[in-house]
């Protein structure tokens, strides 16, 4: 049989000193109800047993807001789950409870249990290539069609230089051969003096 | 005759209309050492009492230059070289001079563009990656270095540069690195693909962009907490400082890398302006512009820093109140921002022995006021650690970062104007090769010659180059400018010239200006900026994680072989002035009769005698 001293001791080891700060409410019973259902939620996850909130004993309570719990098995409400377990099973959902009271990492500390480091999200594809991908994507195709286009421009100046010459080339061709009346502009005023010329 | 100068006009591209002209010589003037150079001068020098020796030193060395610089240019209407080479070909070194300085200052400022797209693309996350350490390998604890310093610092020198712990060791490329390098470069080919016609449409966004995001930081920054102290801290006037002659150094060095003077891009933009188009009103508008723009970014910059302080403080604070609270075990919240200092004394009488072991910070705004940093250290670390605390964090850190390309942007166009136009001009590539295929060559170059930047040490040599070269190089350029033109081009012809373009000489300001005061000014600046160079053995901050003091720098010499090249890049710029200047001499027989021989295309005597004359008779 468990002496009273050892009874204390065995409770003290597997005890959890918790410390909140910074509550964006008041401290009272419904919280204190919501404390102790978030921790059975936890503990029901990890043990894979169903808690209830009369699971969770609350004591000590300061109006510092900060208190000791412990929690007992559902089976059997002597019995006490040792401190290993419940520090898992409160890193394991770490994060539902701070997110249930409104709370964080820094706000509310499980004094003797190791910090949780919230692990960053490490996307699949990191997200600056995405975007880097679109920037070189579109300075690319922007390369390739101002080059492009400049080179049919060329093409088409060298064709239309070529058409031009063709026809300048044409003209004097005309002129040189036909030299008929059609081209040139008559004038009138040689044919006027042939009537007089003919003394 | 007349005939012969149109078809020469139509060769050379114009602007499509003088606002285009304006945006970008304010665009190549306005860049990021607008931002972050001037207000850190600001702060140190004793806040509103820097305004003055600045804006003497605008008045009597930074708007003479320029105005000098765009008469010439709009004048002879060549870019660098082709202009003093016009002046007289012994003067032909100081357009390859600038030539040279603009190729490795292109180089060096294009790695700091990669950097801040690199910060660019890694703002589009939730959390920002700057704003947590990451964990170490065996996941357990944070990563040692970032847990040592901060978040912001480890992902600036680890996760952006990678940075090695010296100069000497090179480490290796870094990937990341060299993709945003090619997408800077690659950016700029294709603003500069087809030379005037793209760069020219796209100075519209780059040189407006920078001043409205610079508005919304304004609005952003006056709004939020601490601004006030921000502010007051920034211009609240140190009278004594006046007294030392470093202020007045910087204030003169400022000034002049400010205005973008000496690298031969301002000298090309104006030689694309019609021939009679009023150049001293675009220098001083110019000239105005750049130091307005250095005013109107400080006031954002340090709202911003004043509210970052102001955390800071609150944030210290908060953690003694916690530390307190805890000890004590007071009432939650019963220890508030307002309420601390009483407690704190209460506390002090009540329990002297507890306080005394407690492990309590010591809060003090002005010490946080006087974190200052310019340069890289305001940007990326800095201004990044401000912008986690205001809501809605990726959004300011995407705007400034487009803010900062933006400005980076368009000063690279007038580096790379002033690399381009003259290479032409020097007829060392021929005719036929187009324009894309000549900026696509440079760009690709200066690319894989700034991969250096992009090894472990980049940041090392970037911070060599931009003390070295861009400094000490140009301000001999600027003086040979000024001396070429007053001196051997001659004050007359010059004033001729104005007349010319302007319809007005030049009044007694701008003559004793440039006659004594300027060259004098430069003159004593370059001297005292190479003695105080000369005095010190150079060192420089090494990030060096195995440092005893770390996360301070380490304070390391320059080891020999690289001051030597540090040397060399003073002097291979420069060395051109003298060479050209000896080979000509050789060549070309005695200096005078050689001058006098050749014919100025754009002086003829005749002319000039004329123009006296009608003067005359219009008076």
């Amino acid at each position: 049989m468990l002496s009273p001293i050892n009874l204390v001791s065995l409770v003290k080891k597997r005890q959890f000193f918790i410390m909140l700060f910074l509550l964006q409410y008041e401290w009272n019973r419904n919280e204190k109800f919501f404390f102790q259902a978030a921790i059975a939620y936890a503990m029901s996850i990890h043990l894979k047993q169903e808690f209830s909130v009369s699971d969770v004993l609350v004591c000590n309570e300061t109006p510092r807001v900060s208190f000791w719990f412990v929690v007992t098995s559902p089976a059997n409400p002597l019995l006490l789950i040792d401190k290993a377990n419940v520090e898992m099973a409160v890193r394991k959902s770490r994060n539902r409870i701070n997110s249930a009271l409104l709370l964080s990492d820094t706000t509310m500390e499980f004094v003797g249990a190791m910090p949780t480091l919230a692990a960053p999200v490490i996307p699949a594809t990191p997200p600056w290539l995405i975007v880097f991908g679109v920037v070189i994507g579109l300075t690319a195709a922007g390369i390739v069609f101002l080059l492009v286009s400049t080179v049919v421009q060329k093409k088409r100046k060298k064709n239309q230089k070529a058409d031009e010459e063709d026809d300048d080339e044409e003209e004097r061709v005309k002129t040189v051969e036909n030299g008929s009346r059609s081209d040139g502009v008559y004038n009138a005023s040689f044919s006027d003096d042939e009537p007089n010329t003919q003394m | 005759m007349g005939e012969s100068k149109d078809s020469v006009a139509e060769e050379r591209p114009k602007w499509d209309n003088k606002v285009q002209y304006l945006l970008t010589c304010i665009g190549f003037a306005v860049g990021i050492g607008n931002v972050w150079r001037f207000p850190y001068l600001c702060q140190i020098y004793g806040g509103g009492a820097f305004l003055i020796p600045y804006l003497i030193a605008l008045v009597f060395e930074g708007l003479p230059l320029l105005y000098l610089e765009l008469a010439i240019g709009q004048r002879l209407r060549k870019s660098s070289i082709g202009v003093w080479t016009s002046i007289s070909p012994m003067l032909g070194g100081v357009g390859i001079a600038s030539m040279v300085v603009s190729f490795l200052v292109a180089m060096f400022y294009n790695t700091i563009i990669a950097w801040v797209l690199w910060y660019f693309f890694n703002s589009f996350q939730n959390p920002l990656p700057w704003s947590q350490c990451p964990l170490n390998e065996s996941k357990t604890a944070y990563n040692t270095e970032c847990e040592k310093s901060t978040p912001v610092n480890y992902f600036w020198y680890r996760e952006t540069l990678n940075i090695t712990p010296d100069i000497e060791s090179s480490g290796s490329l870094q990937w990341w690195m060299v993709l945003c390098l090619a997408t800077a470069w690659s950016v700029i080919y294709i603003c500069f693909i087809k030379g005037m016609e793209s760069f020219g449409k796209a100075v519209y966004v780059t040189a407006t962009f920078p001043y409205l995001v610079l508005t919304i930081f304004l609005i952003r920054g006056l709004t939020l907490p601490g601004a006030t102290d921000g502010l007051v801290y920034l211009f609240t006037p140190d009278w004594e400082i006046l007294k030392n002659p470093q202020v007045w150094l910087d204030a003169a060095t400022q000034i002049f890398f400010s205005l973008s003077v000496a690298f031969g891009g301002l000298i090309s933009f104006s030689s694309y302006n019609a021939e009679r188009n009023d150049c001293e009103r675009d220098a001083l508008v110019v000239g105005i512009t750049n130091s307005a723009t250095s005013l109107y970014a400080s006031i954002p910059i340090f709202s911003i820093l004043g509210f970052k302080a102001t955390t800071a403080f609150n944030n210290c604070r908060q953690e003694n109140i916690l530390t307190l609270t805890n000890h004590f075990d007071i009432s939650d919240q019963n220890i508030t921002l307002e309420n601390y200092d009483k407690w704190f004394n209460y506390l002090n009488l009540t329990h002297p022995g507890d306080m005394s072991t407690l492990p309590l910070k010591v809060c003090d705004l002005q010490n946080f006021l006087d974190q200052s940093a310019s340069g890289t250290g305001l940007a990326f670390i800095i201004f990044t650690e401000a912008v986690l605390e205001m809501p809605g964090s990726q959004a300011w850190a995407i705007l400034f970062f487009v803010m900062l390309f933006s400005l980076g942007l368009s000063s690279m166009f007038g580096n790379i104007e002033g690399v381009i136009t003259p290479l032409r001009e020097l007829k060392l590539v021929p005719k036929w090769v187009p324009h894309e295929v000549l900026s696509g060559i440079v760009c690709l170059l200066s690319f894989l010659i700034g991969l250096i930047f992009t090894l472990g040490s980049g940041n090392y040599w970037v911070e060599v180059f931009n003390g070295y070269v861009g400094s000490v190089p140009l301000l001999i350029v600027a003086f040979f400018e000024i001396i070429g033109v007053i001196y051997v081009h001659g004050m007359k012809k010059f004033s001729e010239d104005i007349y010319f373009m302007t319809g007005r000489k030049p009044n007694i300001y701008w003559k004793a200006c440039w006659m004594v005061i300027s060259p004098t000014m430069l003159l004593v600046v370059l001297i005292a900026y190479v003695a105080i160079q000369a005095t010190k053995y150079p060192t420089y901050p090494a990030w060096n994680p195995d440092y005893e003091l770390f996360p301070e720098t380490e304070m390391k010499p320059y080891p020999d072989w690289v001051f030597g090249i540090i040397v060399l890049l003073i002097v291979m710029p420069v060395i051109s002035i003298p060479l050209v200047g000896l080979y000509n001499l050789i060549c070309c027989g005695i200096k005078k009769s050689s001058v006098k021989a050749s014919p100025n295309p754009y002086n003829n005597e005749a002319f000039e005698i004329e123009t006296e004359e009608q003067k005359k008779q219009r008076v």
